[in-house]
C-alpha cells in the first residue's frame, strides 16, 4: 500500500486549515462546551455565531459560505460536519439539497480515497476535511470537472480505457488522477501509480487505471 | 453447436452504456438518493462474539428526541423452525431472521441487536447507545478445528450434523459433512510412486466492496412495500424480504440501485429487512447506511479454511489418487462454500480414484458470504500446492505435469457432472508458450510459480424484454445488476442478432415490478443467461419484423430473409428494408414490437485459468512483490474482451490480496482487531504489476455464441502459484494465508 505519508491527500487532510485540534478530538468534544469553545475562535464563522462563541457559549451550528464547483452555497453546519457530508447530505439554506453525491462515502477516515474532490487545485480527501475549513477554498468535485458537454480528458479517457467496472471508485480516482495531471503533464508509470495510491479500487481495475491516465497525459 | 462465423458486434470493444454517467458522478448508488420525509437507520451491534441476550430495553432510547422507532428480533414475524425455500436451495428460516436481528443469542461482534430511524443519522447513532441490552457472555470458538472438537462451545443448542443422510443425535458445531467419492482411493495410492500429503489453512477474507451495504424502504399506506437497495439480485432481495417479514411477494417491489461491488457478497440481505421494519413503524422512508467498521463485522465474510490434500502419481507422472479432507468455517449459522470447493478441487484432473470430505462448521464469526468462486480458492490453495511438489518430486515441468493429467470432454468430476467441451488444456498450452514462462527466471531470491483454477459457473433463470423504437434503435430491460459491465455485453448479444451497433441498444437494469424473474449476478451466469436472454429476446423481435416485412410486401413470411441488418424478399420481387427503416414504419404494420424471452439454460460450461507469477522475497522483512503476472483462461468466447480482461485482472488483484496481505485478525474475545482499509489491506496501485491475460476461446456448446462466464475463476489460482513461487524463491513451503511478512519471517526462522 501507499506510504500514507507520501499520499498528497493526506498531507492536505494532516494540516487541516487553521485549526490545530484534531478531528477525532472535535468528535469527541462535540457537544462539550469546553471543546467547542476553544476550536470556535478558530473558525470562520458568521458574525453572530463568533459573537455568541465569545460569550462562552457552545457552537453546535454555523451558517458558511462554500464555493463548490464555481458556485456559492450558503449552507448551516455542525463543527463535526466534514466536507463530504456538505457535498453529499447538505440542504442550503434556502432548503434545496447540495446533491453532489459523485464523491462517495466509504470508510470516512482517509483510506480509500473514493470521496476524493480537488480543494485549491490539490486532491484532498474531502471525509478527512471538516467543512468549516473549507471556506475560502476553491472546491471542484467530479461533478465540476467537465466544461459543459465537453469531458474532462480523464474522463474521456477513463470510458475509453474501461477503466471501471462497478464505477464506485471512479469519481475518486477521476479527480486524483485530474489532480496529479494538473501537476504533472507527464507522469511516468511509477509516478501515476504513486499519484494515485491513496485510491483504492477493489474492482482491480488499476492496469485499465495505468492506461486511462496515459492517454489523458498525452490529450491535455 | 455455437456458430462457427465471423461475428459484427461480439469480439468488439464498444463504450460502456453507462460510461458517461459513472465518470461523471451522475450515476445514482443507493445512498445517493433522497425521497421526500427521509429517516436515517442505525444498528445496534453486539460488542461480544458469543452471548445470550437476557433483555433490550429500548426505553431511554425511545425518549431521546428525533428517535421515531426502534425495532428489535421481537419486531419480526415468529420464524420457529420453519424452512424456506430461496430458489437456490432450502434455507432455515430462523437462522435467516436470527442474523438480521438476533432474537436469543448473539453469535458474533457485530451481530445485529437492535435498530433506531431517527431524524438524522447522528441522533440514531446517539440512541443507540443509549439500548441497555443485558448480556450473559459465553466463551467464543472462533476456529473451525476447535469448533470441531466434541468440548467446544455449542453456537445453537439445536444443531446436529447432517452427515451423508443421517443426522447425529448429539448438538454440535459441525452442520454437516459431505462426501464424493470415485475409484477406489486406497489402490490408487498403492498404484503411487510418489505420495504428498500436505495440510492448508487460510484465513478469514472479505470481498471489501467498497460501497457499504444500503438500503430505503417505503411502506405506502397501501401496503405497497418499496426497497431501494444495493444488491447483486433485486429478485432474491425480493425473496429474502418476503420469507423474513412473511409478507406477500406481490407487495414488494425491489429496486436495485446501481452497486458498488458485491464479488458475492451482496446477495444475502442485511439492513433491507430493517429498513423495512422501521419504516413500517414510522410510516416514513428509512434509508440505512453501514459504515466500514459493519461491513467488515456485520457481513459476510469468505470463511477461514483448514484443508488436508494427499495426492499420488507414478513416477512416470500419472495421477493416481487424490484426497482431500476440507473443513470451512460457515460463520454463526451453516452454510459455508465447502460444497462448492469439494465440487472444484480436483476438478482440472482426470483422477482415477478421489475421495473428497467436507465438513460445514459454524464459528463465532459473521455469517460467511459467497466470495467470487466461494470456496475453489480455499480448496485450490491446497491441491496446486500439492500438484506443484509432486511434479517437483517427479521432475516434471509443471504446467507439463497439469496437461499430461488435465481433464477433457467426457471426464467424469468426483462429485458426479460429466465434462462437455471444455479448455482446460488450451488455457495451460496458452500459459506454456507464453514469453512469459518462457523467459528466463534466475536471480537470488526471484521464484516463479504457476497454478490452474476451476470454476464450475451457472446458468438460472433470467428475463430479458426489447421494444423497438421508431429510429432503429432498441430499448433493453433486463433484471441483472450490472456490476462490471454487462450492460453492453447483454446488449452486445442482442445487437448482433439485429444486426445494429452496440450503441442502438438502449439496456436498463429495472426493478422487480418491470421485467421478468432474474437470478443473481453471480455464479459468473450474466453474460451468458441474461445474456442467452437478449439473444432470445431479439430472435423474437426478428421473427416479428420478418412478419412485418411481409405484410408490407404482402409475400408470405418464408419469403422474407434477414442478415446483416437487412430484411429482403427472396421470391423474386424486389424488396429491400434496413432494419432502421422497418423500424419506423411499425405504426403502419400493426404497432409496436416487443419480443420478450425468459430463459433456463442449463449448460453453463465451465471456466478454467492458469496463472503464471514472477515474484521477489524480501528475506530481511519478508515482504513479497509481484514482479510480473499473467493469466490465461478459457473464456468460450469473449463478448466484449475489455471487460474479459478486466474480470481476469480484478479477480488477480482480489487473489493476490488473499495471498499476501488479507485477513481477519481476531482477539481472544473473539473482536476483530483490523476492521477497517487501513488496517485490513487491500491491494493498491503500488502492490501490483501489469497484469498480462490471454483469452483462450473454446466456445461453450451451452450458449449461443460459446459463452462460458468469466468472472470468478481468476481468484482461484493466485494464492497457490504465489505459493509456488515463493517456493522457487526461497525453498519454503507456504501452507498457510496469507502468506504476510511476519508469517514469511516465521517460516524463514527469521522470528
Ligand atoms: S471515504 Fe474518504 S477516504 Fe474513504
Ligand atoms: S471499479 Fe469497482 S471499485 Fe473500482
Amino acid at each position: 500500500m501507499a506510504d500514507k505519508k507520501q499520499s498528497p491527500k493526506e498531507n492536505a487532510a494532516e494540516k487541516p486549515g487553521k485549526t490545530t485540534i484534531s478531528r477525532r478530538n472535535f468528535l469527541k468534544g462535540v457537544g462539550t462546551g469546553t471543546v467547542a469553545a476553544a476550536v470556535a475562535p478558530t473558525v470562520l464563522i458568521g458574525a453572530e455565531k463568533a459573537a455568541e462563541a465569545q460569550m462562552g457559549e457552545a457552537i453546535t451550528s454555523a451558517t458558511i459560505q462554500l464555493n463548490i464547483n464555481a458556485k456559492t452555497y450558503e449552507v448551516e453546519v455542525e463543527p463535526r460536519t466534514t466536507l463530504l457530508t456538505v457535498l453529499r447530505d447538505g440542504i442550503d439554506t434556502r432548503g434545496n439539497h447540495v446533491d453532489l453525491t459523485g464523491a462517495k462515502l466509504i470508510c470516512d477516515r482517509g483510506e480509500c480515497g473514493g470521496c476524493t474532490v480537488m480543494v485549491d487545485g490539490t486532491s484532498v480527501y474531502a471525509c478527512m476535511m471538516l467543512a468549516i475549513d473549507a471556506q475560502g477554498k476553491q472546491i471542484t468535485t467530479v461533478e465540476g470537472l467537465a466544461e459543459g458537454d465537453t469531458l474532462h480528458p480523464v474522463q474521456e479517457a477513463f470510458i475509453q480505457h474501461d477503466a471501471l467496472m462497478c464505477g464506485f471508485c471512479t469519481p475518486g480516482f477521476v479527480v486524483s488522477a485530474a489532480s496529479l495531471l494538473s501537476e504533472n503533464k507527464k507522469p511516468t508509470l511509477e509516478e501515476i501509480k504513486m499519484g494515485l495510491s491513496g485510491n483504492t479500487c477493489r474492482c482491480g481495475t488499476y492496469p485499465f487505471i495505468f492506461d486511462a491516465v496515459k492517454t489523458a497525459a498525452r490529450k491535455m | 453447436m455455437p456458430e462457427k462465423k465471423e461475428y459484427k458486434v461480439i469480439g468488439t470493444r464498444p463504450i460502456r452504456h453507462d460510461g458517461v454517467d459513472k465518470v461523471t458522478g451522475r450515476a445514482l448508488y443507493g445512498a445517493d438518493f433522497h425521497t421526500a420525509g427521509l429517516l436515517h437507520g442505525r444498528v445496534l451491534r453486539s460488542p461480544h462474539a458469543h452471548a445470550r441476550i437476557l433483555s433490550i430495553d429500548t426505553s431511554r432510547a425511545e425518549a431521546y428526541p428525533g428517535v421515531k422507532a426502534i425495532v428489535t428480533a421481537k419486531d419480526l414475524p415468529d420464524a420457529a423452525d420453519k424452512v424456506a425455500d430461496l430458489g437456490e436451495g432450502a434455507v432455515h428460516l430462523k437462522y435467516l431472521c436470527d442474523n438480521i436481528l438476533a432474537s436469543d443469542k448473539a453469535l458474533y461482534k457485530g451481530h445485529a441487536i437492535a435498530a433506531v430511524a431517527a431524524t438524522n443519522a447522528h441522533i440514531a447513532e446517539e440512541a443507540c447507545a443509549l439500548i441497555d441490552v443485558a448480556y450473559e457472555v459465553l466463551p467464543p470458538v472462533l476456529e473451525v478445528r476447535q469448533a470441531m472438537e466434541p468440548a467446544a462451545p455449542l453456537l445453537h443448542e439445536t444443531l446436529k450434523t447432517g452427515s451423508l443422510g443421517e443426522t447425529a443425535e448429539e448438538p454440535s458445531n459441525v452442520a454437516s459433512h459431505l462426501q464424493h467419492k470415485k475409484g477406489d482411493i486406497e489402490a490408487g495410492f498403492a498404484e503411487a510412486d510418489v505420495i504428498i500429503e500436505r495440510e492448508f489453512v487460510t484465513g478469514t477474507v472479505h470481498q471489501g466492496y467498497i460501497e457499504p451495504h444500503n438500503a430505503t424502504a417505503l411502506y405506502n399506506p397501501d401496503g405497497q412495500l418499496t426497497v431501494w437497495c444495493s444488491t447483486q439480485g433485486a429478485f432474491t432481495v425480493r425473496e429474502q424480504l418476503t420469507e423474513i417479514l412473511q409478507y406477500p411477494i406481490s407487495k414488494i417491489k425491489v429496486v436495485p440501485m446501481e452497486i458498488g461491488g458485491g464479488f458475492g457478497g451482496k446477495i444475502n440481505v442485511y439492513v433491507e429487512p430493517v429498513a423495512a421494519l422501521l419504516a413500517k413503524k414510522t410510516g416514513k422512508p428509512v434509508k440505512v447506511l453501514m459504515n466500514r467498521a459493519d461491513v467488515f463485522e456485520g457481513t459476510g465474510p469468505t470463511p477461514a479454511s483448514f484443508i488436508r490434500v494427499k495426492m499420488g502419481a507414478t513416477k512416470d507422472g500419472k495421477l493416481t489418487a487424490a484426497q482431500t479432507h476440507l473443513a470451512f468455517e460457515a460463520g454463526a449459522y451453516p452454510g459455508s462454500p465447502v460444497g462448492a470447493g469439494a465440487m472444484c478441487i480436483f476438478a482440472p484432473y482426470d483422477i482415477a480414484n478421489v475421495l473428497i470430505d467436507g465438513y460445514d462448521v459454524v464459528v463465532n464469526k459473521p455469517k460467511s458470504a459467497p466470495y467470487r468462486a466461494p470456496g475453489a480458492t480455499n480448496a485450490a490453495f491446497g491441491s496446486e500446492t500439492v500438484i506443484d511438489e509432486l511434479a517437483k518430486e517427479l521432475n516434471i515441468d509443471a504446467l507439463e505435469f497439469r496437461i499430461m493429467n488435465g481433464a477433457k470432454e467426457g471426464v467424469k468430476r468426483a462429485d458426479g457432472p460429466v465434462f462437455p467441451r471444455i479448455g482446460f488444456i488450451e488455457s495451460v498450452e496458452a500459459a506454456k508458450q507464453h514469453p512469459h514462462y518462457t523467459s528466463p527466471n534466475g536471480k537470488k531470491h526471484h521464484g516463479r510459480g504457476v497454478a490452474s483454477g476451476f470454476w464450475f459457473n451457472i446458468g438460472l433463470a433470467s428475463s430479458v424484454s426489447i421494444s423497438v423504437n421508431p429510429d432503429g434503435t432498441i430499448n433493453l430491460v433486463e433484471g441483472s445488476t450490472d456490476i462490471g459491465g454487462t450492460r453492453a455485453s447483454i446488449a452486445m448479444q442482442a445487437a448482433e442478432v439485429l444486426g445494429i451497433p452496440a450503441e442502438s441498444v438502449n439496456p436498463s437494469v429495472v426493478d422487480t415490478n418491470s421485467v421478468g424473474y432474474t437470478a443473481v449476478t453471480g455464479g459468473s451466469r450474466t453474460t451468458f443467461a441474461t445474456g442467452y436472454a437478449a439473444y432470445e429476446a431479439a430472435q423474437d423481435v426478428k421473427r416479428q419484423l420478418i412478419a412485418r416485412a411481409a405484410k408490407l410486401w404482402e409475400v408470405d413470411e418464408e419469403d422474407v430473409q434477414f442478415a446483416d441488418g437487412e430484411f429482403s424478399c427472396i421470391n423474386g420481387k424486389e424488396a429491400q428494408l434496413s432494419f432502421h427503416d422497418l423500424s419506423a414504419r411499425l405504426g403502419e404494420t400493426g404497432g409496436p414490437v416487443v419480443g420478450s424471452a425468459a430463459v433456463n439454460p442449463p449448460g453453463a460450461g465451465g471456466a478454467f485459468a492458469t496463472h503464471i507469477v514472477d515474484l521477489e522475497v524480501d528475506e530481511d522483512t519478508g515482504k513479497v512483490q509481484i514482479l510480473r503476472y499473467t493469466a490465461t483462461q478459457d473464456a468460450g468466447k469473449a463478448i466484449h474482451p475489455s471487460y474479459v480482461e478486466g474480470q481476469i485482472q480484478g479477480g488477480v488483484v482480489q487473489g493476490i490480496g488473499w495471498a499476501l496481505n488479507e485477513e481477519y485478525i481476531y482477539n481472544a474475545e473473539g473482536t476483530m482487531t483490523n476492521a477497517s482499509f487501513l488496517d485490513y489491506r487491500i491491494p493498491t496501485c503500488l502492490d501490483l504489476p501489469m497484469i498480462d491475460t490471454v483469452i483462450v476461446e473454446v466456445p461453450n456448446p451451452g450458449h449461443p455464441y460459446g459463452v462460458r462466464g468469466v468472472g470468478e475463476v481468476p481468484i482461484v489460482p493466485p494464492p497457490a502459484a504465489i505459493a509456488n513461487a515463493i517456493y522457487d524463491a526461497i525453498g519454503i513451503r507456504m501452507t498457510e494465508l496469507p502468506m504476510s511478512p511476519d508469517r514469511m519471517l516465521k517460516a524463514m526462522g527469521k522470528i
